[in-house]
């Protein structure tokens, strides 16, 4: 399997990376590189095995339902590019 | 007989499915430990997990699995004890993560069925196919900035239950009926407060129609509709959009729309290009989610009585016909209210009084059974008193305004207002006497052949006996004087 130039790009364009023309072709080498790498593990056998979702066969960890955190704003919003009082501002979305 | 559009081309069949996004109640959000709570200050219930900083891991609160498999059990629906975490990749800004981790392959409820009653009386098996775990997004607020969107992510990673139903629905009765039987049982779990105006629960809503007898054709789906009398408008209208499009030579498209209440009608939304490549894969920072059979089984017992066993219960030991039944669970509180008022009384006699005047009082006031101005136990006591004679029946309607207005109990208004019912048979011998002597033309009327004058009698010495005298004793007295 080969990825074209198109793929890739709208490949990047589904993560939010801008890849400009000169790098489309090293990065869809790079990505032919690694679907080669996935297409090997293919060629083993796995009929009647189930999917692994987990590295060890330990279960989910879970918490108790207490509030333990919050009361962060100027920390969370410390990352913000922009901000308007307590809220994150960012560009006009609406549909 | 069954719901169909009258087109051109003869009767098209509407076919319905709905996906209800209920927000769980829990204490703390789905993955971490900020507060789940409704109304505060924006950004104040964010920990770093939920802002999505670099580095931060998701940890499941358990309570959340819980409610979601109580909501299961709820639904009648098959416990799935392995289940599993996926990330919904998009981009959008209030979901900071740039994914929603939701379950995709395999949600933690799968096959369950709702039952639903419809006005005439028959009952309907709505299936379920699912039900799944996910994050909440924050809110975007557009109207404070011209160029900027604000962002609270108060919401965000907020518990949510993904409830996809069978495409089962036939009208919009059934579509409205489903909408508010899942809500009864989310309610009476207290998985989910049912909120729609708040937007705690909201449907998307899928329709198609078809000619009978045909396969389904495309359908497209009517996005977050917030209150249940949308949801059947948006049905209608957009099936009717679709039978038209149809039947103009057209194909519909499978498209995301938008209802809009105030033209009553869909539009589409602007397609996001590429909005519906997810590219779902399992989280890698959640393990599988396996549940112990034991655990399952006493959240089972621990399920409180649910509106169809309380129905049924309802019309077997209180003998309700299934109307008055269906009125009375179709909230917890007034289910309440209503075994409050009925123990020890005549129970048809308390259904009525709950869902006939009292309803009509809380209607006109705008008011919930849970701020009623009459205690179950003060509506309790006004039928003891007219079981133990001591008014009737259309004395405790006065009683009752009165019990409305100054909040008083029965007895004390009955001895205020002097409105104790008169046995006196001596006292209703002389009135009758005195209404049928005041009379004589009308007495001659009765004696002719015009029994109905007989009610206008009853009426005349009521009203001279100030509407307390007891009726019985004033139809005996008046029976005894008439055919002396």
């Amino acid at each position: 399997m080969s990825l074209d130039p198109a793929t890739v790009r709208r490949i990047a364009k589904l993560a939010r990376i801008r890849v400009s023309d000169a790098d489309v072709d090293a990065l869809g080498a790079d990505l032919n590189a690694i679907l080669g790498w996935i297409e090997q593990l293919d060629e083993v056998d796995v009929s009647g095995v189930a999917p692994l979702t987990g590295g060890s066969q330990m279960a989910m960890r879970m918490r108790p339902d207490v509030v333990t955190d919050g009361d962060l704003q100027d920390d969370v919003l410390s990352n913000a590019p922009d901000r308007a009082g307590v809220f994150y501002a960012v560009p006009k979305v609406v549909e | 007989m069954a719901y169909s559009i009258e087109g051109r081309t003869g009767a098209w069949e509407v076919v319905i499915g709905l996906e209800v996004h209920a927000q769980v109640i829990s204490k703390a959000k789905l993955f971490s430990g900020a507060a789940a709570t409704f109304g505060a200050e924006a950004n104040a219930q964010v920990s770093f997990v939920d802002a999505a900083f670099p580095g931060m891991l998701p940890v499941l609160n358990e309570e959340c699995v819980a409610q979601a498999v109580r909501t299961g059990l709820g639904l009648n629906a098959q416990i799935n004890l392995v289940s599993r975490f996926d990330r919904k990749n998009y981009f959008y800004a209030d979901l900071p993560q740039g994914y929603q981790i939701s379950q995709y392959e395999h949600p933690i409820v799968g096959k369950g069925v709702v039952e639903i009653e419809l006005a005439d009386g028959s009952t309907r098996q709505i299936g379920v196919t699912r039900l799944h775990l996910e994050q909440d997004a924050g809110k975007s607020l557009h109207d404070q900035h011209p160029t900027k969107s604000f962002i609270d992510l108060n919401r965000s990673g907020v518990g949510l239950m993904e409830i996809v139903s069978e495409p089962d629905l036939r009208s919009p009765e059934e579509t409205g009926a489903y909408l508010r039987k899942l809500r009864a049982i989310l309610r009476y779990l207290g998985t989910c407060d049912g909120n729609m105006e708040e937007g705690s629960m909201r449907a998307d809503v899928n329709v198609s129609v078809r000619k009978a007898g045909e396969a389904y054709r495309t359908r497209c789906e009517v996005k977050n509709v917030n209150s249940v009398r949308f949801v059947m408008q948006a049905v209608e209208a957009e099936a009717a959009r679709q039978v038209e499009v149809w039947e103009s030579g057209g194909e519909v498209v499978q498209e995301t729309r938008l209802f809009d209440p105030a033209r009553g009608e869909t539009r589409p939304m602007r397609s996001k290009e590429d909005a519906h490549d997810y590219r779902y894969f399992p989280d890698p920072d959640l393990l599988p989610l396996v549940l112990d059979a034991d655990w399952v089984e006493q959240l089972r017992a621990a399920l409180p009585e649910l509106p169809d066993e309380k129905r049924a219960r309802f019309m077997r030991d209180f003998g309700l016909s299934g109307y008055d039944a269906s009125v009375l669970v179709a909230e917890r509180a007034t289910a309440d209210f209503f075994e409050a008022v009925a123990a020890g009384q005549d129970a048809k006699l308390a259904a009525n009084w709950v869902t006939v005047e009292l309803f009509a009082v809380l209607n006109k006031r705008g008011l919930s059974i849970e701020n009623s101005p009459v205690s179950a136990v003060a509506l309790g006591q006004m039928l003891d008193l007219m079981a133990n004679g001591t008014i009737n029946g259309r004395i405790a309607k006065d009683v009752f305004e009165a019990m409305v207005d100054s909040g008083d109990l029965p007895a004390v208004i009955v001895e205020r207002k002097g409105l104790r019912q008169v046995t006196d048979t001596g006292a209703i011998d002389a009135a009758c006497a005195a209404v049928l002597s005041a009379n004589p033309d009308k007495v001659a009327e009765y004696r002719s052949g015009k029994d109905k004058m007989f009610g206008f009698f009853v009426g005349q010495v009521m009203k001279a006996m100030a509407g307390k005298g007891n009726p019985a004793l004033v139809n005996e007295a008046l029976k005894k004087l008439l055919s002396a």
